[in-house]
């Protein structure tokens, strides 16, 4: 009839969090008769009457609109292969890689080389854990330079903060270029003096993550680090990125250069028309 | 490894920084503690920033080989766990696992600092072998240095096994007598990334290399045994001042050994 555990209490795989018939089971819960259990070693979450728990450690698992950062592994007949540090890897057709023409049976090294690193955003994963990107979008590219970082996928969120302050914050101290993909890998690239702070401060969240106060001590650490003052370290509400368009909106194809209509294809003016080759 | 990153990382250091914010001629904080497996006759285990590695010394009576009848038999292995290093994989010993093992083996061997004659126990019959294993861990790179530097200490550790009346080890007794070590040949590894020298590099510099050298050195300076790797070719300058570092830090890391309590 009512709750075994506290909110942020953590739970134990089968560990009764909830009897009676109240509360509903989410992400990380499920329900046997009448109770429901935690499915994972995690720290429970009640929103109302539905019951999550949020894993500790773990895997990344793709979902739809993660923005990740992915490593090409292999070139295919059709698009590429990233790895997205993950059980499951992912593709990125050609359609979905560049605005720009590829002919067929172009070299498709150009656009992304083996070991390159990418921005890109999952479209689609499938019930059979295939994963599709694309790399059509705002902020959505090829990462030339920089270095590569690997945290947790958990902690992910408390690296980015609240509306992303935590990483503005990083940002603001230390100069430096910062990609956190949902899939626990963080390209930087900055100063060399200044690159390394970041990295340290970055460890530091992923390792003091669970604990409270985390903003304050990493201001103190990048005041002391960079020598620049508390207040300056202040993430104000205007620094703070709008939080990006739904996906719907976000994801618009350019207009097509020439259109046609069902009768055949558009005619231009008879000055612009090319010369038959 | 990708030449944009590459670039990246010689910009760096050329700013003075290494990618964790080293200086280049610094070596990661080395932790060595001795004893660390109670079924070795001797084992040390190391680390130095992500890198850590346990190295084991079994002792057994064997046969000796025919060409060197009073020596006894020293041998270094070195195997790369998957466990330590998702680049790592199960099978038959990589190229990199028998280098390390090698210049590790040949660095204490051509120091003569390790007497094997002292081994024999019958001439042509029965000599002690004694088997080095080097297992890490954790993989960040310059395995050869660390796993070198494990080895020294697990030898310095090692203490000979009873043996009884028939000729029978008996491995759960322990003697006080250990192994005559006369010196410390201690491996440092001096890698070059563009026009820069940097120690101990961690993994991601080892993948950016151009070229390594490792040098084995004793007290007073003597290079005793050197491996080159990598591509490029190195001048005689560079040479010269590799040799000059591999001494510094030798140094550092031989008073490190010694304080350790065996």
């Amino acid at each position: 009839m009512d709750l075994r555990v506290q909110d942020k209490e953590v739970v134990v795989p089968g560990q009764v969090v909830a009897t009676g018939m109240e509360y509903l089971p989410a992400d990380g819960a499920y329900r046997l008769d009448d109770e429901i259990r935690a499915n994972r070693l995690g720290l429970i979450k009640i929103e109302g009457k539905v019951i999550k728990s949020i894993p500790l450690t773990g895997v990344y698992l793709p979902q739809k609109n993660d923005v990740v950062v992915g490593r090409v592994i292999d070139i295919l007949m059709s698009g590429w292969r990233l790895d997205i540090n993950s059980p499951y890897s992912a593709v990125l057709p050609i359609k979905d890689a560049t605005f720009d023409f590829i002919a067929k049976g172009a070299d498709l090294t150009k656009y992304f080389d083996l070991d390159d690193y990418v921005v890109a955003k999952i479209i689609q994963v499938t019930s059979q854990n295939l994963v599709d990107v694309t790399c059509k979008g705002q902020g959505l590219h090829k990462l030339d330079g920089g270095r590569i970082l690997k945290v947790g996928p958990h902690k992910v969120p408390r690296i980015i903060g609240t509306k992303g302050s935590m990483i503005t914050m990083v940002k603001k101290a230390t100069n430096c270029r910062v990609i956190v993909g949902q899939n626990g890998r963080i390209w930087l690239s900055g100063e060399p003096d200044k690159e390394h702070v970041a990295v340290k401060a970055i460890k530091m969240i992923e390792d003091l993550a669970h604990t409270v106060g985390l903003t304050e001590q990493v201001k103190s650490f990048l005041a002391e680090q960079t020598g620049l003052s508390a207040d300056a370290l202040t993430v104000k509400e205007e620094d703070l990125v709008a939080e990006r368009p739904k996906d719907e909106q976000r994801h618009r194809r350019p207009p097509r250069r020439s259109g046609g209509t069902r009768d055949g294809p558009r005619r231009r003016p008879y000055g612009e028309r090319r010369q038959r080759r | 490894m990708n030449q944009e990153r590459k670039k990246h990382i010689v910009r760096a250091l050329a700013a003075g920084v290494r990618l964790d914010g080293r200086k280049l001629d610094e070596f990661r904080p080395v932790e060595l503690k001795v004893g660390v497996s109670s079924t070795a006759e001797g084992s040390a285990m190391v680390k130095a920033g992500d890198t850590e590695a346990i190295a084991g010394v079994k002792m057994g009576l064997g046969t000796p080989y025919p060409d060197t009848p009073d020596s006894g038999v020293l041998m270094v292995n070195a195997e790369l766990l998957p466990i330590s290093n998702p680049e790592f994989e199960s099978g038959p010993p990589s190229i990199e696992s028998i280098e390390v093992a090698r210049v590790i083996d040949r660095g204490i061997r051509e120091s003569h600092s390790f007497d094997t004659k002292s081994l024999c126990v019958e001439k042509g019959e029965k000599v002690w072998m004694v088997q080095c294993d080097i297992l890490p861990l954790n993989f960040d790179g310059n395995l050869i240095d660390l796993g070198g530097l494990a080895v020294l200490a697990a030898l310095r550790d090692a203490r000979f096994p009873k043996v009884d009346e028939e000729g029978a080890v008996d491995y759960h007794e322990k003697t006080d007598k250990g192994l005559a070590l006369q010196q410390l040949p201690v491996p440092i590894t001096v890698g070059k990334i563009g026009e820069h020298l940097i120690v101990d590099p961690a993994q991601e510099e080892e993948q950016a290399l151009d070229a390594r050298l490792t040098m084995t050195m004793l007290a007073d300076g003597t290079v005793c045994a050197l491996q080159k790797g990598g591509q490029a070719p190195l001048t005689i300058s560079e040479i010269k001042e590799m040799v000059k570092l591999a001494d510094a830090k030798s140094k550092e890391l031989r008073k490190q050994l010694l304080e350790v309590a065996t």
